[in-house]
């Protein structure tokens, strides 16, 4: 228990002094584009990690939480800081209405009708450009209100303090619900319907739910992005911006109350830092993606977890000796792969140099195999170590 | 009546087109229970490398070349990919074709870039067929609906008059017995996955140059057949080719159609095309889970 007090007062600590850290301008927004991930990615988790539901369909509840807040913002009758409630107002209602459609059936159906009304009302945006501004967006002014307590939310470093504080309530408020009996029986009913059924609850009444809850925390991100970029449009509903939720989340580690987080920061952090370096950065986002899915289902953060099991074990040095000797080939091979991408995407057609990265590939690739094939007695030492300490 | 005429015959021929790419679908779909979200990542490929290999040796060649190869690399994606991720449950698998479409979208960003690219209707379709009152019939049309009937009839010869396509069949509905009877079903299921792609890129060939060969071009009919497929049945070809002819004919009428919708000021039938579709996907989805020929739940 004072572990977890110390954890949130760390992140409260972090939340306040990060702004004195990075006292760009560029630094200050890409924190307030992250904490809006953060919220957004954490309510898509209450779906999908908790209750088992894999939605193609969440930009909904955020786009429509970002579109209502915007018009609030714009009519005036809201202070600005409390213009987020408006987006979680209509999320929660449309959470509700949606939610009592798609949760009558799980599993694939689920997914399927989920992306079916994400593309209906993507659709709509089309067809009704007064509410949803057609192709330029409905677009706002955050600053226009009276000045509360002497904030006029014009200053982004305003606006900084107001995400994190909403981050902060969304989080706690998030975390808690993860412990409520309804959270506790939503993972019950994502492992096992049937017995949930069984002991007397309605999976479906459950699933209905949380749907609705995730829907309440994803416009209040919608909210928060309204205030932010002072514009939305119709891309926050589209299939896109559902996309990117469901692979920062999946990134992150579906499993844990943290993996959210860190995919929300890994994927700011790609979507612009690296992609000032390189415009390929989509297609090592989907590569790392594609690998994770394949070799670590569990996300980053079950690999860090998984460090920690290691220590836990005794077992670290062992990993770690096997982890340096794949460290050369790998960076080798990472290394020339990112070079016969980037000469992709410049156009170079030297042979030379295709040739080379191609030999670099090969061989690192080859040499890579050829590494884990003779670290593998020391990476059984290490899962034994893991597997005594998991049974003792 | 011209309206009419030449509605019909458009929503025929994007019907068929439809149906080319559901098919594949649809098979890999009853054989391996999981969804290709990828599907129409793979149509995509076959309009570019079909535009690459027409500009180098022309179009016939291309007609054949683009789908085998576009294949082979769906055989190969199945084998070293989606099998791997199956290991992990059926959610890894969903995610790992979400993730494979969307990667396959950005190498073609990298590749060909974000504009689409010049690939044209050979000269000897290019032109009319034939008139309709005054509306022409473009031959290009004619040849599109050719090739789709033709891939109904030999996918259909090949399932049910052939000893492979009763073997896929039979892994349909019983893969342990057929395992057990010495047939190799993880090749099989190589095969239905490359051979479902390789279709896939046919009506990219094909649909390519009909339309505009670019990198949305996936998004664009991506979900367009998971509708055709969830409406006419899962793992049902002939629900498949029932719903690509009904929802081709529905889009293409109700974009024709510019009577004001009841109620709205300023709504017309037309504009609400982009959302029918999906109306009725969600609609069956509630109401028939099983879609409308469908024999198994999704």
């Amino acid at each position: 228990m004072t572990r977890r007090l110390a954890m949130w007062a760390l992140l409260l600590a972090a939340l306040a002094l990060a702004p004195l850290l990075f006292s760009k301008g560029f630094a200050i927004s890409l924190l307030c584009q992250t904490g809006i991930l953060v919220i957004f990615a954490l309510s898509y988790n209450m779906q999908l990690g908790q209750t088992g539901l894999l939605s193609f369909g969440h930009a909904v509840y955020y786009g429509l939480g970002a579109l209502f807040s915007i018009h609030a913002l714009n009519l005036g009758y809201v202070p600005t800081p409390l213009v987020p409630l408006v987006g979680g107002a209509a999320g929660l209602v449309f959470g509700l209405l949606f939610g009592y459609v798609t949760t009558r059936r799980a599993g694939t159906t689920f997914a399927m009708i989920t992306m079916g009304i994400g593309e209906m009302v993507a659709a709509c945006s089309l067809m009704f450009p007064a509410f949803f501004g057609g192709e330029a967006g409905v677009s706002g002014n955050r600053a226009l209100r009276e000045p509360i307590a002497g904030l006029t939310f014009g200053p982004q470093i305003q606006v900084y303090y107001l995400v994190a504080l909403w981050l902060v309530v969304c989080m706690i408020a998030m975390h808690l619900i993860t412990r409520t009996p309804l959270g506790r029986i939503a993972n019950a009913v994502r492992d096992n319907p049937e017995r949930a059924q069984f002991v007397g609850y309605d999976p479906q009444a459950v699933r209905f739910h949380m749907v609705a809850l995730s829907g309440l925390f994803a416009g209040i991100a919608g909210g928060l992005a309204a205030v932010n970029y002072e514009i939305v449009s119709a891309e926050s509903l589209s299939a896109l911006t559902s996309g990117q939720v469901l692979l920062a989340t999946f990134l992150g580690g579906v499993g844990f109350f943290a993996g959210p987080v860190v995919g929300a920061i890994v994927v700011t952090l790609m979507s612009t830092v690296l992609a000032a370096y390189t415009q390929a950065w989509p297609f090592y986002f989907g590569t790392l993606f594609l690998v994770m899915v394949l070799f670590a289902p569990g996300g980053l953060a079950s690999l860090a977890v998984l460090q920690k099991r290691l220590w836990e074990a005794g077992a670290l040095r062992e990993a770690f000796a096997v982890y340096a000797r794949l460290a050369i080939p790998v960076a080798f091979a990472v290394g020339a792969a990112v070079l016969a991408v980037e000469m992709t995407y410049r156009g170079v057609r030297t042979p030379g140099a295709w040739l080379g990265a191609a030999a670099v590939l090969v061989v690192a690739s080859w040499a890579t195999r050829w590494t884990w094939m003779r670290s593998r007695d020391r990476w059984a030492v290490a899962s034994t170590a893991l597997e005594a300490k998991a049974r003792a | 009546m011209e309206l009419f005429l030449t509605s019909l015959l458009n929503g025929v021929t994007y019907g068929l087109l439809l149906f080319m790419l559901s098919s594949g679908l649809t098979l890999i779909f009853s054989m391996m229970g999981v969804l290709n979200f990828a599907h129409a990542s793979f149509y995509m490929l076959g309009a570019y490398f079909g535009y690459v290999i027409s500009t180098h040796v022309g179009f016939v060649p291309a007609l054949l070349i683009a789908p085998l190869v576009v294949g082979a690399i769906g055989a190969l994606i199945e084998r070293y990919g989606v099998r791997r991720a199956h290991a992990s449950g059926h959610v890894a698998e969903l995610l790992f074709t979400f993730g494979l479409a969307f990667l396959i979208e950005e190498v073609v960003h990298l590749v060909w870039g974000k504009s689409p690219v010049p690939y044209k209707v050979p000269a000897a379709l290019d032109g009319p067929l034939f008139t309709v009152f005054a509306a022409t019939f473009p031959t290009y049309k004619a040849f599109m609906m050719a090739v789709s009937v033709g891939m109904l009839i030999a996918l259909y010869a090949v399932l049910t008059r052939t000893r492979v396509g009763l073997v896929i069949q039979a892994a349909l509905s019983r893969p342990d017995m057929v395992e057990a009877l010495g047939h190799d079903v993880p090749k099989l299921f190589m095969l239905v996955f490359g051979g479902g792609v390789a279709l896939a890129a046919l009506a990219g060939v094909i649909g390519g140059n009909a339309f505009v060969t670019e990198p949305g071009m996936a998004a664009a009919v991506g979900t367009i057949v998971f509708v055709v497929v969830v409406v006419g049945g899962l793992g049902s070809l002939m629900g498949a080719f029932v719903a690509s002819l009904a929802i081709g004919i529905l889009q293409t009428f109700a974009i024709a159609i510019d009577w004001k919708v009841p109620g709205f000021e300023r709504l017309t039938v037309s504009q609400t095309a982009p959302v029918l579709p999906y109306l009725i996907m969600v609609l069956i989805l509630i109401a028939r889970p099983r879609g409308l020929m469908g024999t198994r739940e999704t």
